[in-house]
């Protein structure tokens, strides 16, 4: 099941020179860019680990995708990598943009759990598949 | 774990062929038209002297410009190597001309954002194992889409300290300078001798420096034309006494040791401020703004290299 979290998500994944246009964006309106990456994706999961250091004096895209290269040297195949843009302005001080650039070869999604609690009522949650295995090992 | 694909593959410019080429390109049009007319026009009214650099410019320019004709008629056109080394003397305007460098990069568009990062090897080296690699790959990135200049280059590398990590940042410029040579353009500078020995050290970076600029130093008259403009800068003049004054200050000055180009000029200029400021406010009378603007004689002629010593205010102790 395919992972649908972030912007641009239910379309095809994005060449790296769509990647560049986006980072791009985001620094020309003066955002800092993370990259990050985890092997849990549960949608709950808000906080992926960070890779290296937000950019906040990064002026041109290649930086960046220097970053994702090195990251995905690392990680790609086996972790989900993300790119998000926090925006530091008074008042706004959040992500303001969060996509997904790299995601593992075979994503086994969730599974919904239903548990029967007093009176007939149920209670959901969702637990990925690849969680039931120990961190680092999942995909 | 997955080899990892780097360049963007062919698919990078989808749209570059559509055009249909024109049958002939006007290259003086499109000079002026990159605004690369405008730059160096800029460059030969605001830097005095500097003949050869100001020529070696005017040919990377043209270099980048019949490519840039070239590519329109889609015929093979490399980027260039666009790595350069700067060496000469303290004050030549070495960092002036990176500055310009960057500006004429970014208007040919072989730089994306023509900014210009300075740094030396404080920035670029850490202090102990492990430090060094993310410190230069930051200031890498940070310089990405422009300029890096990194002044004093040779003391990235320290013969003397076989554990200087020195080494290390050198071998990650390298790769970058190799790697993505469309992503930024790095500058070395120094002075000549030094800069030669760094480069017979490190041969790589010789190789992958294409163009080594080599600035002269100026002559009296040019240093006294620099020194119009940095008073004509900040709205002061020479009377004419002073400016005879000034003529022998460059002159006894040159000789001297620790002549220090244009930088030197500057700092006597702005002793001669000092002067002319306590000269003013030791004065009883009110001033006018000829007062203001004017720097006489004697505030040059106070100083002590014309007895021999070394210029500084306040005088040093003998």
């Amino acid at each position: 099941m395919r992972l649908t979290q972030g912007a641009f998500s239910f379309l095809p994944d994005l060449t790296d020179q769509q990647i560049t246009r986006q980072v791009q964006y985001c620094i020309d309106n003066g955002w800092a860019v993370n990259i990050e990456f985890t092997d849990d994706p549960h949608p709950r999961n808000s906080y992926w680990e960070l890779w290296g250091q937000p950019m906040f004096d990064v002026r041109d895209a290649a930086g960046v995708m220097f970053e994702l290269n090195e990251c995905r040297k690392a990680h790609k195949g086996q972790h989900y990598i993300r790119v998000s843009a926090f925006d530091s302005t008074h008042t706004w001080e959040s992500l303001r943009l969060s996509f997904i650039t790299d995601r593992p070869a075979d994503e086994p999604g969730f599974t919904l759990e239903r548990q029967e609690v007093e009176g007939r009522s149920i209670r959901y949650t969702t637990r990925a598949y690849a969680a039931n295995r120990p961190e680092g090992a999942r995909y | 774990m997955d080899a990892v694909t780097d360049a963007p593959s062919a698919d990078a410019r989808p749209f570059e062929n559509v055009v249909r080429p024109p049958d002939a390109i006007d290259l003086r049009a499109e000079f002026v038209e990159s605004g690369l007319a405008a730059v160096l026009e800029e460059l030969d009214t605001d830097l005095v002297g500097l003949g050869p650099v100001k020529r070696r410019l005017r040919e990377i320019g043209a270099l980048l410009l019949v490519d840039r004709a070239r590519a329109r008629f889609g015929l093979q056109a490399v980027s260039p190597t666009l790595h350069m080394s700067f060496t000469g003397n303290p004050g030549t305007g070495k960092t002036t001309v990176a500055l310009r460098m960057a500006q004429i990069l970014h208007r040919l568009g072989y730089v994306r954002k023509g900014h210009l990062v300075t740094v030396t090897r404080d920035d670029l080296v850490g202090q102990y194992i492990g430090h060094t690699a993310p410190k230069t790959k930051d200031v890498l990135k940070r310089a990405m889409g422009g300029v890096l200049f990194i002044d004093e280059a040779y003391y990235l590398y320290r013969p003397e300290n076989e554990r200087d990590y020195g080494q290390e940042a050198i071998e990650i410029l390298l790769q970058v300078m190799e790697n993505q040579r469309d992503d930024l353009v790095v500058i070395l500078a120094g002075y000549s001798d030094r800069m030669e020995r760094f480069f017979t050290a490190n041969p790589g970076f010789r190789s992958r420096v294409a163009h080594h600029i080599d600035f002269p130093d100026y002559s009296g008259e040019e240093l006294e034309a620099i020194g119009g403009r940095i008073l004509g800068g900040m709205n002061y003049t020479l009377s004419p006494d002073a400016e005879e004054a000034f003529h022998r200050y460059v002159d006894l000055r040159m000789k001297q040791p620790h002549f220090a180009n244009g930088r030197s000029v500057r700092n006597a200029l702005d002793r001669a401020r000092l002067r002319q400021a306590n000269r003013l406010f030791n004065g009883d009378r009110p001033v006018t703004v000829r007062d203001l603007t004017t720097i006489e004689a004697e505030d040059i002629l106070s100083s002590r290299v014309f007895s021999g010593g070394i210029d500084s205010y306040p005088p040093l102790k003998p």
